[in-house]
C-alpha cells in the first residue's frame, strides 16, 4: 500500500472536499475518521448553500465560488463515479428571507442593497404569497436569493468520498489519528494500527479542531456551538417551497453570544419532511436536547408558517458546529508547523463552503493561483490570536 | 414530595402501589387508557381488580391517556413533558409533571424480523394480534399461523383461540427441548413450568400444531397474506432445503421477542447495556436504580423476563424510588423482594439462553424484501449504502438510504438493520413520542427549565 503525501484528519463534508480536491490536483490522500464519515457536524446539518446570509466580505467570496462550484462539481461527478451516486439531492431552491415586522424591514432591505453591489441576486419582492402560498400574511419586507440552494449533506459528501476513492486513496473510518510527528516538518501521523508517513497533514476536524491542533503542536480557538434541528413529518410537495427564514437569522448567525439565540429557518426536503432551524448556543460538547429550545424552534417556525400547526415533529437532532471568534474559516498552512494545515472553522456555513474550501486548499498546497483570495482566512489573523481555548 | 411512575404495566402498578405504600406521593402516567399495559390488557368495560386497584389509591394520582414525549433533569428533580388524550389527536393539551424520583417501566414492544411479504395487510405482531383479541375481542384472521420465537408466543395463539381463530399452528424457530438442560436456571420458577402445562392442553384442545425449529419464511398474496412459506431451520435459523411448504392462511402473528422502550432512559443519561437477548436494557444495580441518581427502572427495560419479575422489580423499584425521596421502608421488607427480584432474573436469563435470535433470519430476505417499511427501503439499497456510498455509521446509514427515517424512528427496524449491517445502533429519540408543532409551541413558558 502506498504512502499518502496528504493525510487528511475528519471526513465531514469539508474534510472530504478537501481530499477531492487534492486527489484531482494528483496528491494522493489518506482521509482518516475516528468514527464514521459524514455522521458528525455533516450528518447534523441541514444542506445550506447560503449567499444570502452573508455580509460583503471573504465569506460571502467564499459561499459565491462554492455555490457555482456545486452543482459543477457534482455533474463533473457523475462521469466518474455514476449518476446515483453523484446524486446529493442538489436543488436551486432559492431563499426567501422575511422581515415579519418594520423594525427588522429596513435592515434586511439595506443589507440586500449592499449585497447587490457586491454583486449578489437580491431581488426584493412584493409578490411574497405568489412565492411562498402558504406564508403568514404578517410580512413587511421579504428578499428573494435565486442564488440559495440545498443539498443533502451526508449524500454529498459520500459521492465525494466515493471520487476521492475511485482515484485511488483510502478513506479510513474508525481511525483516529492520536498524534503528529515532526522534525523540521510533520513526518508522520500516529494512529492505533501505527504510524503513517505524510508529507502533510490537514485538520479538518470541525469543532473538534481545536483539540486537533493541539495534538499536532498547535493551537487553534475553535469552538463548539450547538444547533438544534426539528424534522415533521412529510407534508405534501410545494407546502414550503424556499428556504424560507426570518431576517433576524442573520444576526443570529452573526452573534457571539454564548447565551441561547434562536431564529426560524424552515425548509421542505425531497423525502417530504420539513427541516425547522435554527439555534445557537454555546455550551461545549454538551449533548441534551431541552424541550425550551424545541419550543422555541416550534413557535417561530409557526410565526412564518401556521400552516404546520398541525404536523407532527417526529424527530429532533443536535449537533455542533465550529465556531471561530470572527465567524470566519481557517483556510490555510500553520506557520507554527511546516506540514500542518487547516480547513475548519465553518459553524453552519461548512456545507456550503465546503468545495470552495478544499479548492482553495489544493491550490495553496500545489502552488497554483487561488480562486479567491485566501488572506482574510489566514491561519495567523489577528483575530484568531491571544485567545485560550475557552472550552475544553 | 413526589414520585413519577411512567408506565402502568405489572411493573408500573407495582411500583405505584409500594411507593404509595410507603406513604410517598405517586403520579403514574400511561398512554392506554386502562392500567395493566399488555399483560393485563382486558376490555375497556372490564372492572379493575387486584393490582389494577391502585389508580384508586387516594395517594396516586392516575393519569390515563398521557403520552410523554421528552424528560428533562430539573434542580429539585425531574420533569415530565407530555400531552394528555387518545392518540394523534389534534390540539392534546400540553402537561410538565414535577417530581423529586423517577420510576420508568415503559415496557417493551414486539420483536419482529423481516421476510419477503412481511409488509403485507394481514402480517402482524404477536403483541398486536393479542391485544385485538385480548382489549377488542376481535381476531385478526380466521386462519392465523403464529411464528416466532418465545414463550410469549403461546398465550397470543390462547387469545387467538379464544376470539374464535382457527390456528393453524405456534411455529418456534428455536429449540426450546434445552430448557430441561438448564434446570439451575429455572429454580424458583417452577410457576412457569405449571403455565407450560396449561398452554399444552390449550393447544392440544384447540388441535393447533406446536413446531419447533420452524418459522414462516414469506408470506405470499395480491392484496393481502393469502398464504405462507413455512420451512424447517437449521440451528443457525437459515432454511432447511427442501423443507418449505405453503399453507394458506389469512393473517400471520410474528414475535421474536421484545424490545424494550428506552427512550427517556436514553434522554437522561441512563447507563445501557447489551443483555443476553441482544437487546438494549437499562442497567440497574440492586435496588432498581439507574446510573442517574432519582432515577429507578423496572420491568422489561432492565431485561425482558415477564410480568412476573417486571412485577417483582416494581416493587422493589417503588419502594427505594419513594426511600430516595425521604420515605422510611423496613429492611425485611425489601431484602425479602430483592430475593424474590433475583430469581426473577434469573429466569430472564434461562429465556434469553433459550430463545436467541439465530443470524440465519438474514438468509430468508431477498434483494427486494423490505427492511424499513416507513420508508420503503429494501435489503438492496441498504447494501448499496454500506457498499457504494461507504456508509460506517448508522447515522450517515439513515441519511444514505432513509432507513429507520420514517414514522417509527426505526423502532422496528432499527435492531435487524443493525444486525444486517453490523453497524451498532443507539436508539436515541429525544422527541419519544410525536407531538404537533402547534402543541409544542403551546407549551406554557416556564416549563422545560
Amino acid at each position: 500500500m502506498a504512502y499518502p503525501d496528504v493525510v487528511v484528519v475528519g471526513g465531514g463534508v469539508v474534510g472530504a472536499a478537501c481530499a477531492e480536491a487534492l486527489t484531482r490536483h494528483g496528491v494522493r490522500v489518506r482521509v482518516c475518521d475516528r468514527g464514521a464519515p459524514a455522521a458528525a457536524t455533516t450528518g447534523s446539518g441541514e444542506g445550506n448553500l447560503l449567499v444570502s446570509d452573508k455580509e460583503p466580505g471573504p465569506e460571502l467570496n467564499l459561499a459565491r465560488a462554492s455555490c457555482r462550484r456545486w452543482p459543477r462539481l457534482l455533474a463533473e461527478l457523475v462521469d466518474e463515479i455514476g449518476p446515483s451516486l453523484a446524486d446529493a439531492e442538489w436543488e436551486p431552491k432559492g431563499g426567501l428571507v422575511v422581515a415579519t415586522d418594520e423594525t427588522a424591514a429596513a435592515p434586511l432591505l439595506a443589507l440586500a442593497e449592499r449585497q447587490r453591489v457586491a454583486g449578489v441576486e437580491a431581488v426584493v419582492t412584493t409578490d411574497v404569497r405568489g412565492l411562498e402560498p402558504h406564508l403568514a400574511p404578517s410580512v413587511a419586507a421579504a428578499v428573494h436569493y435565486p442564488e440559495d440552494a440545498q443539498l443533502q449533506p451526508v449524500l454529498a459528501t459520500s459521492a465525494l468520498l466515493a471520487a476521492v476513492r475511485r482515484r485511488g486513496s483510502e478513506v479510513c473510518a474508525g481511525v483516529e489519528v492520536l498524534g503528529v510527528h515532526r522534525g523540521s516538518r510533520v513526518t508522520s501521523v500516529r494512529t492505533k494500527n501505527g504510524d503513517l508517513p505524510c508529507g502533510a497533514v490537514v485538520n479538518a476536524c470541525g469543532p473538534w479542531s481545536g483539540r486537533f491542533a493541539e495534538i499536532a503542536g498547535s493551537s487553534l480557538p475553535v469552538e463548539p456551538r450547538r444547533g438544534l434541528v426539528l424534522v415533521t413529518a412529510p407534508l405534501p410537495p410545494q407546502t414550503v417551497r424556499h428556504k424560507v427564514y426570518d431576517a433576524d437569522y442573520v444576526g443570529t448567525v452573526a452573534s457571539g453570544s454564548a447565551d441561547l439565540v434562536t431564529s426560524a429557518v424552515v425548509e421542505s426536503t425531497r423525502s417530504g419532511t420539513v427541516l425547522v432551524g435554527s439555534s445557537r448556543q454555546r455550551v461545549g460538547f454538551h449533548e441534551s436536547i431541552e424541550v425550551r429550545v424545541l419550543r422555541a424552534l416550534a413557535r417561530k417556525a409557526l410565526a412564518l408558517f401556521p400552516v404546520l400547526r398541525g404536523v407532527p415533529a417526529m424527530r429532533a437532532y443536535g449537533g455542533f458546529r465550529p465556531y471561530t471568534p470572527d465567524h470566519l474559516p481557517v483556510i490555510g498552512a500553520d506557520p507554527a508547523v511546516p506540514g500542518l494545515w487547516h480547513a475548519t472553522g465553518h459553524e453552519g456555513a461548512g456545507i456550503g463552503l465546503a468545495p470552495a474550501t478544499g479548492q482553495l486548499v489544493a491550490e495553496l498546497m500545489t502552488g497554483a493561483e487561488p480562486h479567491v483570495d485566501p488572506a482574510p482566512f489566514r491561519v495567523d489573523r489577528p483575530a484568531l490570536q491571544g485567545r485560550a481555548l475557552e472550552c475544553a | 414530595m413526589t414520585v413519577l411512575v411512567v408506565g402502568a404495566g405489572p411493573a408500573g402498578i407495582h411500583a405505584a402501589s409500594s411507593a404509595a405504600g410507603v406513604g410517598a406521593d405517586v403520579v403514574l402516567v400511561d398512554s392506554a387508557s386502562r392500567p395493566g399495559g399488555q399483560y393485563h390488557r382486558q376490555p375497556s368495560d372490564a372492572p379493575r381488580t387486584g393490582a389494577l386497584a391502585v389508580v384508586d389509591h387516594p395517594r396516586v394520582k392516575w393519569m390515563p391517556e398521557t403520552w410523554v414525549w421528552a424528560v428533562e433533569r430539573t434542580d429539585q428533580g425531574f420533569r415530565l413533558h407530555a400531552q394528555v388524550g387518545p392518540a394523534d389527536a389534534p390540539g392534546r393539551p400540553c402537561i410538565a409533571l414535577d417530581g423529586e424520583a423517577l420510576v420508568l417501566a415503559m415496557g417493551a414492544y414486539d420483536r419482529v424480523l423481516p421476510f419477503p411479504g412481511w409488509d403485507l395487510p394481514g402480517v402482524y405482531t404477536a403483541g398486536a394480534a393479542q391485544a385485538m383479541a385480548k382489549g377488542q375481542r376481535v381476531a385478526v384472521g380466521r386462519n392465523v399461523v403464529v411464528s416466532g420465537t418465545g414463550p410469549f408466543l403461546l398465550p397470543v395463539a390462547e387469545s387467538l383461540l379464544g376470539v374464535g381463530a382457527r390456528v393453524r399452528g405456534v411455529l418456534e424457530a428455536g429449540s426450546p427441548v434445552r430448557w430441561a438442560l438448564q434446570p439451575w436456571l429455572l429454580r424458583g420458577s417452577l410457576g412457569k413450568i405449571g403455565e407450560l402445562a396449561h398452554y399444552a392442553k390449550v393447544l392440544s384442545t384447540g388441535k393447533v400444531p406446536y413446531r419447533t425449529r420452524s418459522a414462516v419464511v414469506a408470506a405470499h398474496g395480491a392484496d393481502r397474506v393469502e398464504s405462507v412459506t413455512v420451512a424447517r431451520l437449521n440451528h443457525d435459523w437459515t432454511v432447511a432445503s427442501g423443507s418449505e411448504q405453503q399453507v394458506e392462511v389469512d393473517a400471520v402473528a410474528v414475535g421474536y421477542g421484545f424490545t424494550p422502550q428506552l427512550e427517556l432512559a436514553i434522554a437522561l443519561g441512563c447507563r445501557i447495556q447489551r443483555a443476553l437477548d441482544d437487546s438494549d436494557v437499562v442497567v440497574v444495580g440492586r435496588d432498581q436504580a439507574t446510573s442517574v441518581p432519582g432515577v429507578f427502572a423496572a420491568g422489561e427495560i432492565t431485561a425482558v423476563a415477564g410480568a412476573d419479575a417486571a412485577a417483582a422489580e416494581g416493587v422493589l423499584a417503588g419502594l427505594s424510588a419513594a426511600q430516595s425521596i425521604g420515605s422510611s421502608i423496613v429492611d425485611k421488607q425489601v431484602s425479602l423482594i430483592r430475593r424474590k427480584v433475583l430469581r426473577k432474573r434469573d429466569f430472564a436469563r434461562a429465556l434469553a439462553a433459550v430463545h436467541p435470535v439465530r443470524s440465519g433470519w438474514q438468509s430468508w430476505l431477498v434483494d427486494t424484501t423490505l427492511v424499513c417499511r416507513c420508508e420503503e427501503v429494501s435489503l438492496s439499497a441498504v447494501r448499496s449504502a454500506v457498499v457504494e456510498r461507504g456508509a460506517a455509521g448508522m447515522r450517515a446509514l439513515k441519511l444514505l438510504c432513509r432507513v429507520g427515517l420514517g414514522p417509527c424512528q426505526g423502532r422496528i427496524c432499527g435492531r435487524n438493520v443493525a444486525e444486517l449491517t453490523g453497524l451498532p445502533d443507539i436508539p436515541k429519540r429525544p422527541i419519544a413520542s410525536p407531538i404537533r408543532l402547534g402543541d409544542l409551541a403551546s407549551e406554557p413558558d416556564g416549563s422545560g427549565g
